[in-house]
């Protein structure tokens, strides 16, 4: 029994990681397609490196990313707090519409949004990326830091008004460095799902503005090529990198 | 205390939720350096009453002032009153001393104050030795004394204690009682507690007020509540209390009565004025009352009962003894082991006194509102 729900497992972990092992260890091998086993080389990052389309399209892909996430964090930790301190009208409306945003499916998100930017006279490209990111972002955010806001008694919110702090002090005093766990991980998840949205970005970017995620798919439309499988390491590093860095946080959290 | 120097004065306070009235025309005067108890049940509108001092509350209206000043519309925040909270409502993402130094770091008091002010603070609640632990390292007793600490280190005008030992275990909590007392003396800040424990009101406070349901009951000193409820609500509520039925048979002179219970004629003093024919309630405290062998007295003087039950609870010796009448009254007498009357048995004939004058005759309430 033990050793079949070893297997189990085994099995389930080799379904999630081997397809990512064979494309890490494809992007270190000589043999261009990657049937067989080449020899090592780092020809390929050199080669990705010495790509100006793709460093750009890498580099206008963290800009967005960057940006989405930050607005996203500074808006939604607002409209978290907001909602689980203040009494105002709408706000059962509200808080059920950040799911309906979260559960929307992408494709109908992305129509939206484009109908709204055209609509609106915004040329497609940087700014239309911008806003499209921070809409799906937002409700991730909201969730991540109410969640973390319900954790707390917040009567010590009446205490700290009682000692004499404003709103404000109360906020960046009190609130703000109990949440900041919530906080740093709602920018963290927004960063990743920022940097590697396919669909909506598909609708609302112009011909002026590439993006990673964009450039890999218009590059694997003509067979995957061992320069995606050296992109696609790195963008796994990347996240990799994120997972660990918000799970030590929340760790760090815990033993607090 | 200052009998004097009216601190605090509220002026016909009203608020209601919904629709609902809580308060109504609600008047209070408190004095300088007092402890102040607001006692009564959940619901009574005890902790409205705290809110709107603190300024956690706006009340619909009326006004409070503040030594001269009508603070009614001054946010929390900028009022001279701090507060005790009962859940404590610490900061936990402080230490004990940056717990303390918040209020005055708020009020922007200068950097080198606020040290020696913190720590001074601590002393008098005995934490300095803690003062860079943070709360959730603290016992309950002691993140109560922060909870203290962070209060009076701003030197309020009024502290005011929200149910604030409730959370402690027993022993904890009479300590605390005694620590509060002391420090309240020493301070000289006017305290203003609020609580549903009548002990704990009756042990610490210089005035209690009763609230029952919106409505004041009672407003006096510890004793005088205790001695002379002003109705059936307040003597139930503060201690255990006997109550039997009489009728007024004659006035015998000034505030003293022939009175008619369990067919017995008494003579009792009584603070109402009655005539002949008023039906009345007599109420006395089981600690007032003495259990006798019947064969020592001549029994028409007395009342006569049989034991029902007997319960030893170690200091004193409680006696349920059912009446003539049905009615069953609790006796409870300080045990002592040499004396042979404590030898009663259950279904024994017994005789109960009490000392002339320690009962309490009010009139009789039709619609008796349950403690």
């Amino acid at each position: 029994m033990r050793i079949f729900s070893k297997l189990y497992i085994a099995l389930i972990l080799s379904l999630i990681y081997l397809p990512m092992f064979v494309l890490v260890i494809n992007s270190f091998n000589q043999s261009k397609y990657g049937i067989k086993w080449g020899g090592f080389t780092t020809s390929w990052y050199t080669k990705l490196f010495n790509n100006d389309g793709l460093i750009q399209a890498a580099l206008n892909s963290l800009t967005v990313s960057v940006i989405a996430a930050t607005a996203a964090t500074v808006i939604g930790t607002l409209a978290a707090v907001a909602l689980h301190r203040y009494q105002f009208k709408g706000k059962a409306l509200l808080s059920s519409m950040v799911f309906v945003a979260m559960l929307t499916p992408e494709i109908v998100m992305a129509i939206a949004l484009l109908i709204v930017f055209i609509s609106l006279g915004i040329t497609l490209g940087f700014i239309s990326l911008v806003i499209a990111h921070i809409t799906f972002c937002l409700p991730f955010v909201i969730v991540a830091v109410y969640a973390r806001l319900k954790e707390f008694d917040m009567r010590m919110l009446n205490a700290a008004k009682d000692l004499g702090a404003s709103e404000l002090r109360i906020f960046i005093e009190i609130i703000l460095p109990l949440i900041l766990p919530a906080v740093i991980s709602g920018w963290l998840l927004s960063f990743t799902l920022s940097l590697d949205d396919v669909i909506v970005s598909a609708f609302v970017t112009g011909p002026g503005y590439e993006i990673l995620p964009l450039k890999v798919y218009s590059m694997v439309k003509v067979g995957v090529s061992p320069e995606v499988n050296a992109i696609s390491t790195l963008l796994l590093v990347v996240s990799l990198t994120i997972v660990i860095i918000s799970q030590l946080l929340i760790r760090k959290d815990k033993t607090q | 205390m200052n009998d004097s120097v009216a601190l605090l004065q509220l002026r016909g306070l009203e608020k209601s939720y919904a629709g609902h009235s809580i308060l109504s025309g609600f008047d209070l005067t408190i004095f300088d350096g007092e402890f102040f108890t607001l006692l009564g049940p959940s619901g009574c509108g005890k902790t409205t009453i705290l809110n709107m001092i603190a300024g956690m509350e706006m009340p619909d209206a009326g006004s409070i002032v503040l030594l001269g000043n009508d603070i009614s519309q001054v946010p929390a925040e900028k009022r001279p009153i701090n507060t005790v909270f009962q859940s404590y409502a610490l900061f936990p993402h402080m230490t004990v001393f940056d717990n303390v130094a918040f209020g005055l770091r708020m009020q922007g008091v200068e950097k080198k104050q606020i040290k020696p002010r913190v720590l001074e603070a601590l002393e008098m609640v005995q934490l300095a030795h803690l003062a860079d632990r943070k709360p959730a390292q603290l016992s309950g007793g002691q993140q109560q004394r922060v909870a203290i600490a962070r209060a009076v280190v701003n030197q309020p005008k009024v502290l005011l204690l929200d149910e604030s030992l409730s959370a402690l275990d027993y022993k904890l909590r009479q300590q605390m009682q005694l620590e509060l007392k002391r420090l309240q003396r020493k301070l000289g800040i006017t305290f203003i507690y609020v609580t549903h424990d009548q002990e704990e009101a009756l042990s610490m406070s210089d005035r209690i007020l009763v609230m029952h349901q919106g409505k004041v009951q009672q407003l006096g000193t510890p004793r005088q509540i205790y001695e002379n409820p002003a109705n059936l609500f307040v003597a139930r509520f503060i201690g255990e209390i006997n109550q039997l039925d009489g009728e007024i048979v004659s006035v015998d002179g000034d505030h003293t009565y022939d009175v008619k219970v369990e067919g017995l004629q008494w003579t009792l003093k009584a603070q109402h004025n009655f005539t002949a024919g008023d039906k009345v309630h007599v109420l006395l405290r089981p600690e007032d009352l003495r259990v006798e062998y019947i064969d020592d007295f001549h029994a028409s003087q007395y009342l006569v009962g049989t034991v029902v039950e007997r319960n030893y609870k170690g200091k004193t010796l409680d006696s349920l003894i059912r009446l003539g009448s049905g009615i069953e009254v609790l006796a409870s007498e300080f045990f002592n082991e040499d004396d042979p009357s404590f030898d009663y048995r259950p279904n024994q004939k017994v005789a109960l006194k009490w000392v002339p004058g320690w009962e309490v005759v009010m009139p009789a309430e039709k619609s008796e509102v349950a403690a």
